[in-house]
């Protein structure tokens, strides 16, 4: 450091100092921070004295006592424990929220394409959809699904029937599949295709990166895919039997029993949860080709590409860059949105965890719960599209 | 000679007439050609599309005009007649209509809350009519005085003659203007603060705004209603309670206030450095750069993904139902279970002027957020 430097540096008063600012205005943040945090520790572990509500979680091994109407992947029963009903109602939103994320994204591509048609009537119907569905409440909507359009379906005994599953007021009743041993060989040629595929489009690529030659991936991908799978069930059938049966339902009494049942609660938050953010993707969509410029698709068109190929070799990647980052945080809002289920007790992550509360009063405990797991999920799905974001990126030099 | 020259001129020497333009290509039938039958797959689309338009528009009207009860009493009314199901059933929406609006805010001290919106409209319209002037007198007033004017009517103030209303009295479109409308102008600011700390060089600091900003935006809002309700009150020295309306006031403004500083930050990152090396230049302090050079710009770019998150905040004030309050969502559908009005078509009509009630409000912002984004075309944009 030069002398002058040092001269007027001694020149600014103490509390002038950039530095000496900073270092004294967050030192006081950091102590009103700890201070806060400190009442109110000490606030809450006063309160909790007094009401005599234990804390810890030690809960989560006690037996819940509570039944949960959609169990999936588990044996849950009234004995499991507070732990094992966190867990159902965790892989309830799991299911929810990915099912739902499927949904809206289909729906959503369709309602942003629509919206491009050159067809004034179709682009004007895509336009009404969105305006119509993203401004009303979701809430409202899940209540409309639910109590409106579910509700008032005939009971079991008048069933509607389509193509043996079976739709009442219930819920929708399907055959359920049953696997013996043998279907593992479909399962393992399953999974066989898929490694194929991978190999074939890595060669494939390599291959016209030195030649210039395509090759037809798409066909082979589905012949492996589907045709090597259903291939080996038919020869499962033929040497094994048939590795697959039906568990029909029926009609019993007052209800069905047996088969595959779809609850009420379920149906409805996934119509309204896909058909709610279907109109923000939608939106999200239409942005997303529009900012390609026109400039790329002539460029493309005047290279001798066929429209698909122009659509799937130079739009949709170009135009994907611009939708996968608004995307990501509709995925997460939809996530989140699910939890919404406890308006119609959908036995979802904080519709068991509110059970919970009531029973056992262990507020922080639960609601910390839920946010360290939301947090978690809002953080792993960002990671995955944030990955393939990365992938997606312009490569540039 | 030049007679000549024209004779032999082998070009014309006047403008021919102009042709009118092909009938294929203009007026209405050649729009229609263009845009509904421009082929025979257009052409089906066309179709389809009307078709559904038509079942929508007709079922509309079938059921919430034509077909409709206006009046009556209690369920009879709305019953099936003669076996015919009725349509929506008004005289429902009709009964309860004052409590659908004021909660159980006692009818003698209703026009407290009717002058309080007439009060807060007229200090909101010319805030929103870019060419009044006087926007920071209307400023102040709307987010000062207003504030103080509209507790005093709403709660009341004994001293001013005006008795005392318990906020667990408010309800339906009262409370949720009340949550929305204080939502909103207690997230701005701090959204405002949150995204000038998260850009901010003291690493404490940055730090601190980040958190707050992810853990919000990670967790669900009914979590956050959730603990307001039920974990604020622990939070809190013995002998101080929250009032039951203003818990969930706290979670809903922290949760938009994470939003909006997100919001506010993508503005702050799109003004370019120039600006701030040339406030600093003329040797402005920090607050006044931020205050005088940036923050005018900032906000003035990202004023529709405000509004966006006003239109969010705004809907998501009906989840407060679920912990129980009485908002419009939540008196409408504790008096769906009155046995009074049970009938098959009271649930479909009430969620038909919820949906209306709400609609109108969103769009409304929205449609006011595209008209500022077209009149502050200017500078930046391209």
């Amino acid at each position: 450091m030069s002398a002058a430097s040092e001269h007027a540096e001694a020149k600014v008063p103490l509390w002038n100092n950039p530095r000496v600012r900073a270092l004294v205005s967050q030192t006081l943040l950091i102590a009103v921070l700890a201070w806060a945090f400190w009442t109110i520790f000490q606030n809450t572990v006063h309160n909790l004295e007094q009401r005599k509500i234990a804390s810890g979680f030690g809960f989560l091994s006690t037996t819940a006592g509570f039944g949960i109407n959609q169990v999936l992947f588990l044996e849950y029963t009234e004995a499991s424990s507070y732990g094992k009903a966190f867990l159902a109602g965790l892989l309830n939103t799991l299911v929810l929220s990915f099912i739902g994320i499927i949904f809206a994204t289909i729906l959503g591509f369709i309602i942003g394409i629509m919206r491009l048609s050159h067809n004034w009537v179709i682009s004007k119907l895509a336009a009404g959809y969105v305006e119509f569905f993203r401004n009303i409440p979701l809430l409202l909507q899940i209540f409309v699904w639910y109590n409106v359009v579910l509700k008032p379906l005939p009971g079991p005994r008048q069933s509607l029937e389509v193509a043996g599953v079976f739709i009442n007021n219930r819920g929708v009743y399907s055959p359920k599949p049953l696997f013996t041993d043998a279907w593992w060989f479909v399962v393992f040629a399953f999974i066989a295709g898929l490694i194929g595929t991978w190999a074939v489009a890595r060669w494939a690529r390599k291959r016209q990166m030195e030649t210039g030659q395509p090759f037809p991936v798409g066909w082979t991908a589905l012949g492996l895919i589907i045709g090597l799978p259903l291939a080996t069930y038919f020869i499962v059938s033929l040497v094994a039997g048939n590795p697959v049966h039906f568990d029909y339902p029926e009609l019993k009494g007052f209800n069905y029993r047996g088969g595959m049942r779809i609850i009420p609660e379920f149906v409805a938050m996934l119509l309204a949860l896909s058909i709610y953010t279907a109109a923000f993707i939608g939106e999200i969509v239409r942005a997303g080709i529009q900012a390609v410029s026109h400039g790329q698709t002539e460029a493309a068109l005047a290279l001798g590409l066929t429209r698909g190929q122009m659509l799937r070799l130079v739009v949709i990647p170009q135009a994907m860059r611009v939708i996968i980052p608004p995307l990501t945080s509709q995925y997460l809002n939809l996530t989140k949105n699910s939890s919404l289920a406890v308006a119609i007790a959908y036995p979802d992550l904080v519709a068991v965890g509110g059970t919970i509360l009531n029973q056992t009063g262990q507020a922080i405990e639960i609601i910390g719960l839920w946010m360290l797991i939301y947090l978690s999920l809002s953080l792993a799905t960002s990671a995955f599209m944030n990955w393939y974001n990365a992938k997606m990126r312009l490569v540039e030099r | 000679m030049t007679e000549k020259q024209h004779k032999i001129s082998f070009y014309r020497t006047e403008m021919l007439p102009p042709k009118p333009p092909p009938p294929a290509t203009t007026g209405v039938l050649g729009w229609m050609r263009e845009n509904l039958f421009s082929n025979w797959w257009n052409t089906i689309l066309t179709f389809i599309g009307l078709y559904i338009i038509w079942l929508i528009v007709s079922n509309f009207v079938q059921f919430a005009i034509l077909d409709a009860v206006w009046e009556g009493k209690d369920r009879n009314a709305c019953l099936p007649k003669n076996g015919v199901e009725v349509g929506a059933c008004w005289a429902f929406v009709r009964a309860r209509f004052n409590q659908f609006m004021f909660g159980f805010y006692p009818v003698a001290e209703q026009w407290r809350v009717n002058l309080t919106y007439l009060v807060g409209i007229i200090l909101l319209i010319p805030m929103l009519i870019p060419s009044v002037p006087w926007k920071r007198l209307n400023g102040i007033l709307l987010l000062v005085a207003f504030p103080i004017f509209a507790y005093l009517m709403l709660y009341g103030a004994p001293s001013l003659n005006l008795p005392i209303v318990e906020t667990t009295r408010w309800g339906g479109l009262l409370l949720t203007l009340v949550i929305a409308i204080t939502g909103i102008v207690t997230s701005l600011p701090l959204g405002v603060l949150l995204a000038l700390g998260r850009q901010s060089k003291m690493p404490v600091v940055r730090l601190v705004s980040i958190i707050f900003i992810e853990f919000w935006r990670g967790v669900p809002l009914i979590t956050v209603l959730f603990m307001s309700s039920v974990m604020l009150p622990l939070f809190l020295p013995e002998g101080v309670t929250l009032d039951k309306v203003v818990r969930p006031l706290v979670g809903v403004a922290l949760f938009s206030a994470a939003y909006m500083a997100e919001v506010v930050r993508g503005g702050l990152q799109a003004i370019p450095k120039g600006q701030y090396e040339g406030a600093m230049a003329l040797g402005l302090t920090y607050w006044q750069m931020m205050r005088l050079v940036i923050l005018p710009q900032a906000l003035k770019m990202v004023i529709p993904g405000i509004v966006n998150t006003f239109i969010g905040l705004f809907k998501d004030t009906s989840l407060v139902s679920i912990i129980g309050l009485m908002d419009l969502l939540g008196i409408v559908q504790s008096a769906l279970a009155d046995a009074k009005w049970s009938t098959p078509t009271t649930a479909p009509t009430a969620y038909l002027f919820l949906a209306l009630t709400y609609w109108f409000f969103c769009f409304g912002m929205s449609r006011y957020s595209i008209f500022m984004e077209n009149y502050l075309h200017t500078g930046h944009k391209r």
